[in-house]
């Protein structure tokens, strides 16, 4: 098994655990981060691409990468910040009701 | 005049203005100024369009490919990105520069609360331009990773425009949309990289020349496929959206529905009917012929039992974009025909569809905003009297449905005729009957609430007696919703600009 194979499986690997995660686990949190998980795997086939194509590196796919990342940070703190909305109207109706 | 017309302006500036349209609605402090702001550039918008697609026609009949692509920065592919637009991308930039005036206009008046504290406009106008940015953007680009930044734009805004409401219910919907949205778009992005792997180019043009039917062509079509059906909501893909199109306010509702959902829904199409057309088995194309046919049944029945107007509407789109998918299996019988671009009879009634359903949906969500906003509720069951308080929503409600349902002279009456059209000519007679039923379904969902808004007030009054309109509505949001239901009735009488439209860059 060359190393370029091994860096493919185990960037599918972590996009089918992060989908497994997206889908089964029950907290928001969890799947927030199992999201994160997916895009890493994407990324890292991205990066196992751009090493193996020349022999000098693929910039375009670094760029790709670059991208994918701003877009994840992005959606994981919108995805944080309407969590902990959710969680704060939630605990004050709580309240309301004791 | 040529140069100031020609693509290398036009094509940049349908980006770059709703960019500058949101950069300016952040800086600016007035309310007012803003509005007045978002009102103009729609208007600048539509004009842009309206001169491009002059343009294209004038010059259609000579092109050489059926592309016209402008490299932006003159960095051509595959190293920089292009836009590129045919007939079918043009028609869907139309489409959307049309309905954000209408629905800008609209807007204004939606979120003016000159004595609220609390100025929602801030941050309304800012994302809804982003969101129309987006939508130009992914319309225009000829680059796969281009297309999933739009994705992602279009994402991300749309979820914080579900969220504005700050319910719980709404930022519920929204963080589940945004978990949605972004599990389609890692799929599509996955799919990106097997395909620069194994083609070494983004460009859509240049894949759809060297695709091959090879396993990892599979492998991308099938994840482009999953994470675009997420985003557009098929059946059973479908659960986020009822929720989403439903807590929204009225204007982004009425964009989601009519023009998000499609975005996703114009890149399967272009995937699998034209860049990645070799790789499209006979067997996919019936499977999503089948799944729209579910959504147009399942759809349609969770539009009946649906207790709120609202969530009804959103569960008739559900339903409604079901027809869209009927393309894939209608497109073309004949294997060679395809990968030769979007065009052909199949693709002019779907792109009619299109436009027809836009028009009915936007103008049903302003008129369920309108009601909801008069009545401050809008459960179906308590819409009694509607018909005398409010009948200019309730006829744009009834105009609307009529459309949705297919009753001539509607647009979806003739959208529905050309479906039916070509399930005959390509003797698939079975869809057919899925159309005609989704119709009559159509029609049990709209009569029960035209039903119950024509029972006077007085005949309930014992039971109920709050149920009286308190706030008063502006007259210029009936107005809008009425021009949108009126443009499917006017689009029923002229449907050959449409589908001109359509064909714009086919040889002639």
């Amino acid at each position: 098994m060359t190393q370029e194979s091994l860096y493919i499986i185990a960037s599918i690997g972590l996009f089918g655990i992060g989908l497994y995660g997206v889908i089964v686990a029950p907290h928001i949190l969890r799947k927030i981060l199992a999201i994160n998980i997916m895009s890493v795997g994407v990324f890292m086939l991205l990066v196992v691409s751009a090493s193996n194509m020349n022999s000098t590196p693929d910039p375009v796919l670094h760029a790709m990468v670059l991208t994918g990342i701003v877009v994840a940070i992005a959606g994981t703190a919108l995805a944080l910040l309407l969590a902990v909305k959710i969680h704060t109207l939630s605990r004050d109706s709580d309240k309301d009701d004791h | 005049m040529d140069s100031l017309f020609s693509l290398d302006i036009l094509l940049p500036t349908l980006v770059g203005l709703p960019l500058i349209a949101a950069i300016l609605t952040t800086l600016l402090k007035s309310p007012g100024l803003r509005a007045s702001i978002s009102i103009a550039m729609a208007l600048i918008q539509l004009i842009i369009v309206a001169t491009l697609l002059l343009w294209l026609s004038n010059s259609g009949t000579s092109l050489e490919t059926q592309y016209q692509r402008y490299s932006l920065g003159g960095w051509g592919a595959p190293l920089g990105i292009d836009l590129a637009i045919d007939g079918f991308s043009a028609l869907m930039l139309a489409l959307t520069a049309a309905l954000t005036l209408v629905l800008t206009v609209y807007s204004r008046y939606y979120f003016f609360e000159p004595h609220s504290r609390l100025d929602k406009t801030a941050r309304f106008w800012p994302l809804w331009w982003l969101l129309i940015m987006g939508i130009n953007a992914l319309f225009l680009s000829g680059d796969i990773f281009n297309i999933y930044v739009t994705l992602e734009i279009i994402g991300l805004a749309a979820v914080s425009l579900v969220a504005l409401d700050g319910s719980r219910a709404a930022l519920t919907a929204a963080l589940r949309y945004l978990l949605v949205g972004l599990l389609g778009s890692l799929c599509y992005l996955l799919a990106v990289a097997l395909l620069y792997r194994a083609y070494g180019t983004l460009d859509l043009a240049q894949l759809s020349a060297i695709a091959e039917p090879t396993a990892i062509t599979w492998a991308a079509l099938a994840l482009i496929t999953t994470g675009l059906l997420l985003k557009t909501a098929l059946v059973p893909l479908h659960f986020w959206l009822p929720l989403a199109h439903g807590s929204a306010p009225a204007p982004v509702s009425a964009i989601l529905s009519a023009l998000v959902v499609k975005t996703s829904f114009y890149l399967l199409a272009r995937f699998w009917l034209d860049t990645l057309a070799p790789a499209a088995t006979d067997y996919g194309l019936l499977m999503l012929g089948v799944l729209g046919a579910a959504a147009i049944l399942w759809g349609s029945i969770q539009a009946l039992r649906a207790t709120r107007l609202k969530l009804m509407v959103a569960y008739s789109t559900v339903a409604q974009l079901g027809y869209l998918f009927l393309l894939f299996p209608l497109f073309s019988p004949d294997e060679d025909a395809r990968g030769a671009g979007l065009s052909g009879p199949a693709v002019s009634a779907v792109g009619y569809f299109i436009v027809a359903h836009a028009c009915a949906k936007a103008a049903m969500f302003l008129a369920a905003g309108n009601i909801m906003r008069t009545f401050g509720h809008d459960e179906i069951a308590r819409l009694h009297g509607l018909a005398k308080y409010m009948p200019l929503s309730l006829f744009t409600f009834a105009i609307a449905g009529a459309s949705l349902i297919g009753l001539p002279p509607s647009a979806g009456f003739l959208s529905k005729w050309l479906l039916l059209n070509v399930a005959i000519d390509t003797a698939q007679w079975w869809w057919a009957i899925i159309i005609l039923m989704g119709g009559l379904m159509a029609a049990m969902y709209v009569f029960r609430v035209l039903n119950i808004a024509f029972i006077s007030v007085d005949e309930k009054a014992q039971t109920e007696p709050k149920n009286l309109p308190t706030n008063k509505l502006p007259t210029i949001m009936s107005l809008c919703a009425f021009l949108l239901a009126m443009l499917t009735i006017v689009l029923g009488f002229n449907a050959e600009l449409i589908l001109d439209l359509v064909t714009i860059g086919d040889d002639v």
